[in-house]
């Protein structure tokens, strides 16, 4: 056989979106490597300084302040979002008369932007003229602060019997959990809907036959069946919520109060966001992207081993 | 079994109004008077409370207005006729007189205030430019590309390709703050460039059109070549013909995220000429605080457009969920 004479073809369908994803995301995933080792400034490189971005992380508190805050979001949200999506997915599941119709309204939440539905769920708690106190008022609670309110939930619930350390996360950060939950939910619940699908429905007639009863089934079949989707789900919620931002932005601000009341909502990417640019610490931004690139990197990694284990 | 599907069907609905109850109240209160919102009026209804003088305690109503509490139980008030006409001011009566009705009363002009108050008609058409611009290059480029890994042998082939897997898990944060440099030493902070050359070309694209020009059979292009179709010529005859359901579910998605977008463009720009919806909405969020009605008028109408084209393509993305391989 005649060796193939060397084709440029393919390199050049390939090539306008190799360039893009090169310049715009390559060189920049490295650049930022570099640019946390050096005092760097926006008109260039300035000093090297070694591993001096990451020695003051360790001693900064605000940043294990959003570190610990983000990890309340992550811990509240993941959990939470996959039960309730894997519940709403199973109730779609068993229906076949207006399935679409519900599936369209959990959806819309995930189609609306961010920005719209923060200033929504911001008016929505709004202390004096939101829905959320106007509801309590029906059943005779008194009004919450929401997202003005610093003290933790589960001090709020117990009272101040509970240190602070064990107080949670504070009401503020909860309301931004609720409405992080609720936009995600959707998406969720169609991505498992679409797993459950995917189970042969003579599992459950074999399992009827043997006299299974719901729960049964629905934890030794349908649990283990969707587990791909669950890894899938569970990775994704995760890495996203690790990404929190504009709720942040919009809802506990503006300005200098933002990620407010008292630090208590200040994520690490709204953290990054005001190291970079509203202090244009570009560097210390640098290394505090590269904390949460290894963060999610591990944790996908860590959730893939897990799944090798589980895989059935 | 009938009992129990009605049982599901009251847990969904009980779900789905707690999924909508916020749309909901945003449309609720975007046409609320703001005097009534700031007076208490914070539920689902947009009513407005009018007093009413029943001045020969008969139930003849008298619309007025209440001006302030007058001494000894009693009030200064304005009685209107029907067109709204003071026809008798300062009059001071018994507070007992005075009754509120509540009317249902939509306040649509808080749309058009919204409107006129930032320049949202400019945040639109950028928006619109950008996310247009954007998909068209992402369609493009994509094809071009997944066509390369699916139907091309070429050497680096599965290195170019999970390399470009693997920086698709990469988060935007991470990347933001080298992208600013790199933009600014282009000089291209605070321009269209910024916005959209970036946004070219998008990895979740590429893999998804791969899977679909994958599974074309190779008998059609097998075929083309015997008819003498050049490679271009299949791709554009053969391949996205047969692929368009796909393509407009790829460009569904790349314009929902360009739309959505919001960290990037609002660190990359700051004029105002520049402002898309997203930071434009922001920055309206910021100097119209107080003013509740404004704000869900505003968020209404930045939102519409997405939500009808969401109806209008829903059969096509849901059914892209069931298809697009997450099995595992």
């Amino acid at each position: 056989m005649v060796k193939k004479k060397f084709d440029i073809g393919p390199y050049l369908y390939l090539l306008p979106a190799l360039v893009i994803i090169i310049v715009f995301r390559l060189v920049p995933i490295v650049l930022s490597f570099v640019v946390s080792f050096y005092e760097w400034t926006i008109n260039g490189a300035g000093d090297f300084i070694g591993f001096a971005n990451y020695q003051k992380l360790l001693t900064d508190p605000d940043f294990w302040q959003s570190m610990l805050n983000t990890f309340y979001l992550v811990i509240f949200v993941v959990p939470l979002s996959l039960f309730l999506s894997l519940v709403f997915a199973n109730f779609l599941n068993g229906i076949t008369k207006l399935r679409a119709f519900f599936r369209t309204v959990y959806y819309i939440p995930t189609v609306t932007s961010m920005v719209a539905v923060s200033i929504v769920w911001k008016m929505i708690y709004n202390q004096e003229t939101g829905l959320m106190n106007y509801l309590l008022g029906l059943i005779g609670i008194e009004p919450l602060g929401w997202l003005a309110e610093s003290r933790g939930i589960f001090q709020l619930m117990f009272g101040s019997a509970v240190p602070a350390w064990a107080g949670g996360p504070s009401l503020a950060l909860f309301s931004i959990i609720i409405l992080t939950i609720w936009k995600g939910l959707g998406y969720n619940t169609i991505i498992y809907l679409a797993g459950l699908q995917n189970i042969p429905e003579t599992y459950y007639e074999a399992a009827s036959i043997d006299g299974a009863n719901k729960f049964t089934k629905f934890f030794k079949i349908t649990l283990p069946m969707v587990s791909p989707t669950t890894f899938y789900v569970l990775m994704m919620t995760t890495i996203t919520t690790f990404q929190v931002f504009s709720q942040i932005y919009l809802m506990t601000g503006p300005g200098a109060a933002t990620g407010g009341p008292l630090g208590t909502t200040k994520v690490i990417v709204y953290y990054l966001y005001e190291q970079g640019f509203d202090k244009q610490n570009l560097s210390y931004a640098s290394a505090i992207a590269l904390v949460v690139f290894f963060i999610i990197l591990s944790l996908t990694l860590f959730q893939r081993r897990l799944e090798k284990k589980v895989h059935y | 079994m009938q009992d129990k599907k009605i049982f599901t069907y009251i847990i969904l609905g009980f779900c789905g109004l707690f999924m909508i109850m916020p749309f909901a109240w945003m449309l609720a209160t975007s046409v609320k008077s703001q005097l009534e919102i700031n007076k208490g009026n914070n539920g689902f209804l947009p009513y407005v409370e009018v007093d009413y003088l029943d001045l020969a305690g008969d139930g003849e109503l008298l619309r007025c207005k209440i001006l302030k509490p007058a001494p000894g139980d009693s009030l200064w008030i304005n009685i209107f006729d029907e067109n709204d006409v003071i026809i008798a001011s300062y009059l001071k009566v018994q507070a007992s007189k005075v009754t509120h009705k509540k009317s249902i009363k939509l306040f649509f002009s808080n749309f058009a205030v919204a409107w006129e108050q930032v320049p949202f008609g400019r945040y639109f058409l950028n928006t619109v430019f950008v996310s247009g611009i954007s998909v068209l290059g992402v369609i493009i480029t994509g094809s071009l590309a997944a066509y390369a890994f699916a139907r091309m042998r070429f050497k680096g082939k599965e290195f170019i390709f999970y390399l470009f897997i693997s920086m698709m898990m990469v988060p935007q944060p991470v990347y933001l703050i080298p992208s600013y440099i790199l933009l600014h030493h282009l000089g291209w902070l605070n321009t269209y460039y910024a916005l959209i050359v970036p946004w070219l070309a998008n990895i979740f694209t590429i893999f998804l059109l791969r899977q679909q020009f994958k599974s074309l059979p190779q008998e059609l292009f097998d075929a083309a070549a015997i008819d003498g179709c050049s490679r271009f010529g299949a791709l554009w005859r053969i391949v996205l013909p047969l692929s368009k359901g796909v393509i407009a579910t790829a460009a569904i998605f790349a314009f929902i995220g360009s739309w959505n977008s919001f960290m990037w463009p609002l660190v990359m720009t700051d004029s105002e000429e520049l402002r898309v919806l997203q930071v434009g909405l922001s920055y309206f969020s910021d100097s119209a605080s107080s003013q509740t009605a404004l704000l869900m008028a505003a968020s209404t109408f930045s939102i519409l457009p997405l939500v009808l084209l969401f109806l209008i393509a829903q059969k096509q993305i849901m059914a892209s969920f069931v298809s697009s391989g997450l099995k595992g």
